[in-house]
């Protein structure tokens, strides 16, 4: 008895049908993104008109658009917006400034690097939010705490994460230079540095976030502005419109940021 | 005639924490000017550690090193830098030495020009052959205007077209600027073609197993592909290979 024979079936999806399937995938998921939205949206709207939950401390879409409306009104909003903003993209380019000369310093000494390892690594893994209290202690209830808040949210990832991508560069490149005669300044100009550059770009897209987070939590304790500011000032005086608006506000502006570093990423990447 | 490099009973030992691997023992050799030698030994034998004692990337542990003219390096990849344009590559070393002046910018434009590579030179390496590569990291590292050149391995990352064809360039040229070099190899033919002498080191630690000195009947002037059709080709690969594997 001999095998029976299989014949397998053939599929010719021509080009246009695989395009347009494709097409239809990509609009069923953009179309189910904004549908959560709305339904979220519409489901609170409705829960509150209802009474389902009380809008006095859920707030509503529409209570909130209409605080937005009336501080937008009186400027207030971008006031607050701004003075985040500002505060979070001050301790952002002092973390990178700080980050990328401390890692240099390291890689520049190897025994140094070696003795503080451990203290990074205690740093970087220490709850940040715990020094927020003692840094209002030392630098008083005022601007330069909440930047410095923002700053030690990040600084510490960022020094050991580039340390890291110094200390990995292929080592045949760096005999190279030694071939030609440099120096180890040499070295950290024509190779550490330029084959760093993408590491630290994507860590600039990390740190923002974490910059933000170290700000609001500074505005939580010492500030008189920012969305930090408005969402305890809300929740104190039982305007949940306020905090619920701040937050949604926060959620827009760390989309904005993060997507703004994720355009100098791709923009690098492609001149390489 | 005086030796543009002179090695007498070199002895070199690599320690790790692990122990210490003696790497080079008793090595004594000579290259002579517009001479070429061949070193060839079991792989791992310590060949790359003898360039980098010639090029004073390492101290021997004892015995003397004499060198008369300036040293260029070519490591066994191009590692030319993608973030550099090829222009900028070739004159690294120049520019580490900050001696890159009009004349050296102008010398690189000719040899971009001379081989073929002037259309790129404001291109990435990254748009390059292998071969167009291997012949940028050459023109770097002449940049320095060496006497004597040091090639490790330099066309084993290559296919083996490129690599003849690459290997003809670069003997060429060396034999055109009046320059020695030291190739490092465990290719048996690619030695016998490109040297005039050959040096055969025992397994490690390295040293001086056999010498033999090339002598290569051709009607034309020689290049390494050309003498691969001489008739001592064959008997001269038949001894280093019973040499090696003795």
């Amino acid at each position: 008895m001999s095998d029976p024979t299989i014949l397998y079936p053939v599929s010719n999806t021509s080009r246009e049908e695989f395009l347009a399937e494709r097409k239809k995938q990509k609009n069923f998921i953009t179309g189910m993104r904004f549908f959560i939205l709305i339904f979220i949206l519409a489901g609170w709207e409705i829960a509150a008109r209802y009474h389902l939950i009380d809008a006095f401390i859920f707030s509503s879409p529409t209570r909130i658009f209409k605080v937005m409306l009336q501080m937008a009104a009186d400027k207030s909003l971008f006031y607050h917006i701004g003075i985040t903003i500002g505060e979070t993209l001050v301790s952002f380019v002092l973390v990178l400034i700080i980050g990328t000369l401390i890692a240099m310093l390291l890689w520049w000494c190897r025994s140094a690097a070696d003795i503080l390892e451990p203290y990074f690594v205690v740093l970087n893994s220490l709850p940040k939010t715990a020094l927020a209290p003692i840094l209002i202690v030392w630098l008083g209830n005022n601007m330069k705490t909440i930047i410095v808040c923002g700053v030690t949210m990040a600084v510490f990832s960022t020094i050991i994460n580039l340390y890291t991508a110094f200390i990995h560069i292929d080592s045949d490149k760096l005999l190279l230079i030694r071939t030609l005669g440099g120096t180890r300044r040499d070295i950290l100009r024509y190779i550490v540095l330029p084959a760093s550059i993408s590491a630290i770009v994507s860590n600039l897209k990390v740190n923002i976030g974490l910059c933000l987070v170290g700000v609001i939590i500074g505005e939580f304790l010492a500030a008189n502005a920012g969305l930090g500011y408005l969402i305890i000032y809300g929740s104190q005086v039982f305007r949940l419109d306020y905090v619920m608006l701040s937050i949604i506000i926060l959620c827009i502006l760390a989309m904005v940021l993060y997507q703004l570093l994720y355009f100098v990423e791709k923009h690098y990447q492609k001149k390489q | 005639m005086k030796p543009l490099l002179d090695l007498t009973d070199v002895n070199y030992t690599y320690q790790t924490a692990e122990g210490e691997t003696p790497a080079v023992k008793n090595l004594s050799f000579r290259v002579f000017p517009d001479h070429f030698l061949g070193i060839i030994g079991p792989s791992g034998c310590g060949k790359s550690t003898i360039l980098s004692l010639i090029a004073g990337l390492i101290q021997p542990n004892s015995g003397k090193i004499a060198v008369s003219a300036e040293i260029g390096y070519m490591l066994q990849k191009d590692h030319l830098l993608d973030w550099l344009s090829i222009k900028d590559n070739i004159t690294l070393g120049p520019r580490i030495h900050h001696k890159l002046t009009p004349e050296k910018e102008s010398w690189a434009d000719k040899m971009l020009e001379e081989y073929g590579l002037a259309p790129f030179a404001d291109a990435r390496p990254g748009q390059l052959s292998g071969g167009m590569r291997q012949r940028a990291a050459l023109i770097r590292t002449l940049a320095l205007s060496p006497g004597l050149l040091l090639l490790d391995e330099p066309f084993s990352a290559l296919d083996y077209q490129t690599r003849l064809t690459v290997s003809d360039d670069i003997y060429r040229i060396l034999r055109t600027q009046h320059m020695s070099a030291v190739l490092v190899t465990h290719d048996i033919s690619e030695a016998i073609s490109f040297c005039d002498r050959i040096i055969v080191l025992t397994s490690r630690p390295a040293s001086v197993k056999k010498t033999f000195d090339i002598h290569l009947t051709l009607d034309e002037d020689r290049t390494p592909f050309k003498a691969r059709m001489a008739p001592e080709f064959k008997d001269y690969f038949n001894e280093i290979w019973g040499e090696l594997n003795v």
